[in-house]
């Protein structure tokens, strides 16, 4: 694979048959057409959510709706403060993420799995966040269906807030457990030494690609529900 | 071997700064991010506001950029696996305008054409009012027009949080 990989790429041989064209292993290509696919989910979603608000009069104050936080007193009037703590544990993952790649291209084990670790836990806190705010808003009487929320201008809200709200968020968090457990998947067989054997670590690549598109997902996710 | 080794070291090196840059570069769009939202919450400018909407989103997008360029490496795959890449993700472009426009004409048709709905963006909830104590004869003046309304639109009571 290092040998393709230092080669320059000259257009006629490049195609010439003989050596992959686009200079990247099949499974990482693949990866980047399902993760384009699923970008098109995503942006389904967040489409909709952007014509349903677009075609509707009134739409809740996001500052009003999420500002809360833990084991803070009732009442507590804190608007972003809970959601940027949220992202900033979704970047620094998403940091520690690519240094375990960076330490799985020079064959470092160490540095894979201690940075994986790190990712995990990182993942681990954001749903531990997610279900926190799920929970209180539950308790608020937000779900789907339900809309306890008023518009800014104080008219009577429908309940395409809440479901959207809970639906995009849901997808999301959903992606992040299943990237949480493909890197749990990913520290045991490194810890099994499968990558050693294998004399690459291409699939944490891979696990890589996959856990920064969540971070992707997250930064257009938390644009458009908390700030705009 | 000595020559390549050191060769490697400085690769490290390069990729490590990289890193490094990009995160601080996410962190700081992220804090103008938040300082934008937090100046917008107590503004009642609507164009000025819609200035910030932009700025934020032109914000949102070069931190996307940053992630799928550097972090996951895009920019320094072939052009071909790129172009495979980005050129499809332009139909956005076409979704994002289409959907958003068809669904501000729908707003405007049915504020002309169906004045229930139109009726329904000017009556205010009592409920949210009573609760901060404040704007009670508000209240009281809309409490006729909006008993009816009330009543279809009923909300559960808040829980309180612990």
């Amino acid at each position: 694979m290092s040998t393709t990989t230092t080669a320059s790429p000259n257009e006629a041989k490049l195609w010439g048959g003989g050596k992959s064209p686009f200079n990247s292993e099949y499974g990482k290509v693949m990866m980047w057409y399902f993760l384009m696919s699923d970008a098109f989910t995503f942006g389904a979603f967040l489409i909709s959510y952007g014509t349903v608000r677009f075609s509707t009069n009134g739409w809740p104050n996001s500052n009003e709706v999420f500002r809360s936080f833990p084991f803070a007193p009732d009442g507590v009037h804190a608007p972003l403060v809970f959601v940027s703590i949220m992202t900033f544990i979704l970047i620094i993952s998403s940091v520690t993420m690519v240094l375990a790649v960076h330490a799985g291209k020079n064959m470092d084990k160490q540095g894979v799995v201690r940075n994986m670790i790190l990712t995990i836990i990182g993942g681990i806190a954001f749903l531990s966040c997610q279900a926190w705010e799920w929970n209180h808003l539950h308790s608020e009487g937000a779900w789907w269906g339900m809309n306890p929320f008023l518009n800014a201008d104080g008219t009577a809200s429908s309940t395409n807030f809440t479901n959207f709200f809970f639906t995009i968020t849901g997808f999301h968090g959903f992606h992040v457990f299943s990237g949480v457990v493909i890197n749990i998947i990913m520290l045991i067989m490194t810890l099994l030494n499968k990558f050693e054997q294998r004399g690459h670590y291409l699939m944490i690549e891979k696990a890589g690609l996959y856990w920064h598109f969540v971070d992707l997902v997250w930064v257009f996710v938390f644009t458009i529900f908390y700030l705009l | 071997m000595s020559h390549s080794h050191t060769d490697q070291e400085a690769h490290n090196a390069e990729a490590m700064a990289e890193i490094k840059k990009v995160t601080i570069i996410l962190s700081v769009f992220t804090i103008i991010e938040l300082i934008l939202g937090f100046w917008m919450i107590s503004m009642t400018s609507v164009s000025l506001k819609l200035a910030i909407k932009g700025t934020i989103v032109i914000l949102m997008m070069a931190k996307a950029f940053y992630i799928v360029a550097y972090f996951m490496h895009l920019k320094h795959e072939v052009k071909n696996l790129i172009m495979t890449i980005v050129v499809p993700l332009l139909l956005f472009v076409w979704f994002i305008s289409a959907f958003l426009w068809d669904g501000s004409s729908f707003r405007n048709l049915r504020n002309n054409y169906d004045p229930h709905f139109k009726e329904q963006a000017t009556i205010k909830v009592e409920q949210k009012e009573e609760e901060h104590g404040a704007a009670k004869h508000e209240g009281s003046e809309a409490k006729h027009e909006g008993a009816e309304s009330k009543h279809e639109t009923a909300k559960p009571e808040p829980a309180p949080y612990y």
